[in-house]
């Protein structure tokens, strides 16, 4: 079931969006990160996320994935929200429309590189045979040597498991992408890869919000930005 | 006239067996509990086959006794005597002419008929019991008619032997319904489980009876692609030339030599005396 | 949807003493939820009251049970509870002796399952018994040998053939890498991983280690004294704690 991008509606949006951290063990200390915030992104726009380091732009990015959990707001994903949705539908959202490239590559051991990528396919209901050559082309796109992908990335280099994970990001056509730092730690010739498979998924109608600390990845591929520190509770209007 | 009340039991006791003998008729093959008595014979020479005797004789009745299929066994012989002492019935040797048979593993050859009795002697009653060693799970089990570990029993025989290997007390299904140990007959006498007879079977140390009324349907467990087979030694009787009885093995001599007789001594005297000789056996005179 | 499982107000108490109460949640087809806490949070005594081993005090534990619909199974006759607990429900107990018969090879103890909802073909039985230690990666020939013969991991692979070849629908799991050396555990997980998602399986597994949790389970439960004290999506409960247990929990765990 594919959840159809009108035009009209941006693919996300956030309004009022809030979040503090309670730390109970430690003297139930409240650290408020975030307060009204406001976001749109249009099916095929890709956002920026700035702000120094610490203003909440990893934060604001996991609370669309549902992984932060919202205080107050909707954060609407799809026609989802992410907020107050149950988590079979946040996992269903996550499997078909919203795909998520953090800075880590969790890594489960035994399981090939290959299937790695194959992954979401897979649980998409894609044959293996059509999943796996999927995954080849985009593990031959990123410059990872063949003889490597029937072995566990739990040995690769940071570089090699970050190619990874951008593959298995982009082995779906997820019509609404998170990307954290995607260009990090990369070659200029893999950084070129990863900008070219953005800018093919704005192509085909992904709305994309970003990360990057590289300014002129940002330039290239993103359409405006959005400053997170907008939305720290000491600069809440 | 004997010192000791008809068949050695008290009346009461009687009753309680018969009561238990009736369940066991109406509920075709499930364990019926019942009040062992302390016989005076040691648990495990046939007090339950004793005792569902001892309910079952009336003064009228012809009494034979077998072991193994022979009349002249010890035991037999002792069992025997103890029913002509305690009750004073008429005995005999001759299938034909006994109205009450008690048994130890073996069937007759002889059908028996609507007139007849057969008391069986059971060491262990529960067919479950070397797979499920908790009384609590098998009664469950026979309640809820949960048998696949019947099967699984069979199941292993098949995967270790290549075929079911087990040769006596071999489980079967009565009336479609309970599971139950026919006691140790060999399965050669399975098929004869579906008779025009009444057929008790008592077990003293384990305190239990259990009935198959005449013609009820018994049904030896087996999988589609291993059927049940009721076999026996390839041979026929070397003093009557029976093809058609189950046959016991005799050493002869320390040079190996062997004969098989049938195993049921009566049946195989009214072959002889019908004239009937098997390859070792003598003219009749 | 219907739930696959519906619970309400379960409740478990051993005289003042509370083993788990006011336990409530919806699991649908396919989905894996984790029940996690520490020794005396009430877990294990929750998951045997799902699985009809212990009958709660209070509550309701409907199974949408395919002949019949919505079936309330704490009130249900035993046979019907016993008839489900070899069909459509699972159970994998923490020590494999629990659930496997020892005395009875591997293929007997996968075959039983068969042989007890009327299969009567030794050929065929055997057949699905050896395709099933397949998927659970024991080697053929291992199929006439008892399981007394295995090693750990092999006898908790085994308890997983065992309980799967009738397709159940649910998969009570208790603890079930706990004793495993680490590398078995991977092993047994990544099987476990594959097998839910190839068979659409729902699944609730109990389990203190938060590693487990986290590969294998879509949802959590956080359990303390009794009760539950938070739940929701693994990653967020695990990666965004709100209750100070959870927290706590968290901090715990060791990174290596």
């Amino acid at each position: 079931m594919s959840i159809s991008a009108e035009k009209k509606m941006p693919m996300i949006e956030l309004s009022g969006v809030a979040k503090s951290f309670v730390l109970h063990n430690q003297g139930s200390a409240v650290i408020p990160v975030m307060a009204g915030a406001e976001l749109r992104v249009e099916a095929g726009e890709c956002v920026a996320l700035t702000g120094a380091s610490g203003a909440g732009k990893s934060t604001l990015m996991r609370m669309i994935y549902g992984n932060y959990r919202a205080n107050a707001g909707q954060i609407v994903v799809g026609g989802v929200d992410v907020a107050s949705a149950e988590p079979r539908e946040i996992i269903q959202l996550r499997r078909e429309v919203l795909g998520y490239v953090s800075q880590f590559l969790r890594v489960v051991p035994r399981v090939p590189t290959l299937d790695v990528v194959a992954e979401p396919l897979l649980s998409l209901g894609v044959e293996e045979e059509k999943a796996r050559a999927r995954a080849a082309e985009l593990l031959a796109r990123l410059n990872i040597p063949e003889r490597l992908w029937s072995l566990s990335p739990t040995t690769f280099s940071g570089g090699e498991q970050q190619r990874v994970n951008i593959a298995r990001g982009f082995a779906h056509d997820y019509p609404a992408l998170l990307l954290d730092e995607p260009t990090a730690s990369l070659d200029p010739v893999n950084r070129a890869v990863v900008l070219e498979l953005i800018e093919a998924a704005k192509a085909r109608g992904a709305a994309i919000v970003g990360i990057f600390h590289d300014a002129e990845a940002r330039a290239r591929v993103c359409d405006r930005e959005e400053d997170v520190s907008a939305f720290t509770p000491q600069a809440a209007a | 006239m004997s010192d000791y009340n008809f068949a050695y039991l008290d009346e009461q006791t009687k009753r309680m067996i018969r009561r238990a003998i009736l369940k066991g008729l109406a509920v075709p093959g499930y364990q019926v509990p019942f009040a062992s008595r302390e016989m005076p014979m040691p648990y495990g020479w046939g007090t339950g086959g004793v005792q569902v005797s001892a309910a079952t004789l009336t003064p009228e009745d012809t009494f034979k006794v077998i072991d193994q299929g022979s009349d002249d066994t010890t035991n037999a012989v002792s069992i025997r005597k103890f029913f002509e002492k305690t009750a004073g019935v008429a005995v005999t040797e001759e299938t034909e002419q006994a109205s009450v048979i008690q048994t130890r593993h073996r069937i007759p050859e002889a059908e028996l008929t609507e007139d007849q009795i057969l008391v069986y002697q059971v060491p262990i009653p529960e067919p479950l019991r070397f797979l499920e060693p908790r009384e609590t799970e098998t009664r469950k089990m026979h309640s809820l008619e949960e048998y696949g570990l019947m099967h699984v029993k069979l199941y292993e025989d098949i995967s270790q032997h290549g075929a079911i290997a087990t040769s006596y007390a071999y489980p079967v299904k009565v009336s479609d319904r309970y599971v139950m140990d026919p006691s140790p007959i060999p399965k050669f006498d399975n098929p004869k489980l579906e008779m025009a007879a009444i057929q008790l079977f008592g077990a003293g140390r384990e305190q239990r009876i259990y009935a198959v009324p005449p013609y009820t349907k018994v049904v030896s467990l087996d999988f589609e692609d291993f059927p049940f087979e009721a076999t026996k030694a390839d041979h026929a009787c070397d003093l009557c030339a029976a093809e058609d009885s189950y046959l016991d093995e005799v050493i002869l001599d320390d040079a190996g030599n062997r004969m098989f007789v049938c195993s049921d001594t009566d049946y195989c005297r009214g072959r002889r005396e019908a004239g009937h000789v098997g390859r070792l056996g003598e003219e009749a005179a | 949807m219907t739930p696959l499982l519906q619970v309400t107000g379960i409740e478990k108490r051993y005289g003042a003493r509370i083993g788990c109460a006011d336990v409530n949640f919806d699991l649908y087809p396919g989905e894996v939820m984790g029940i996690v806490g520490e020794s005396g949070s009430g877990k294990s005594t929750l998951l045997n009251c799902l699985a009809g081993h212990l009958k709660p005090d209070a509550g309701q534990v409907i199974f949408d049970t395919r002949a019949d619909g919505p079936v309330d199974t704490v009130t249900m006759s035993e046979p019907a509870r016993r008839m489900l607990g070899r069909t459509d429900w699972a159970f994998v107990h923490q020590h494999a002796r629990d659930g496997l018969r020892m005395n009875v090879s591997a293929g007997g103890n996968i075959g039983e399952r068969l042989m007890a909802v009327g299969a009567r073909h030794y050929g065929d039985i055997r057949n699905r018994a050896v395709d099933w230690l397949d998927r659970v990666e024991i080697a053929e020939g291992r199929v006439d040998d008892r399981p007394s013969a295995f090693s750990g991991g092999m006898q908790q692979r085994l308890q997983i053939a065992r309980n799967l070849v009738t397709e159940p629908r649910l998969v009570f799991m208790d603890e079930p890498t706990g004793g495993l050396d680490v590398s078995v555990q991977a092993r047994l997980l990544d099987l476990l991983r594959g097998l839910v998602r190839q068979m659409g399986l729902s699944a609730l597994i109990v389990t203190h280690d938060l590693a487990v949790v986290r590969l294998l389970a879509d949802r959590l439960m956080v359990m303390k004294d009794g009760h539950v004290v938070e739940s929701g999506l693994t990653d967020q409960v695990l990666d965004d704690p709100q209750h100070a247990y959870t927290q706590l929990l968290v901090s715990s765990v060791l990174q290596v």
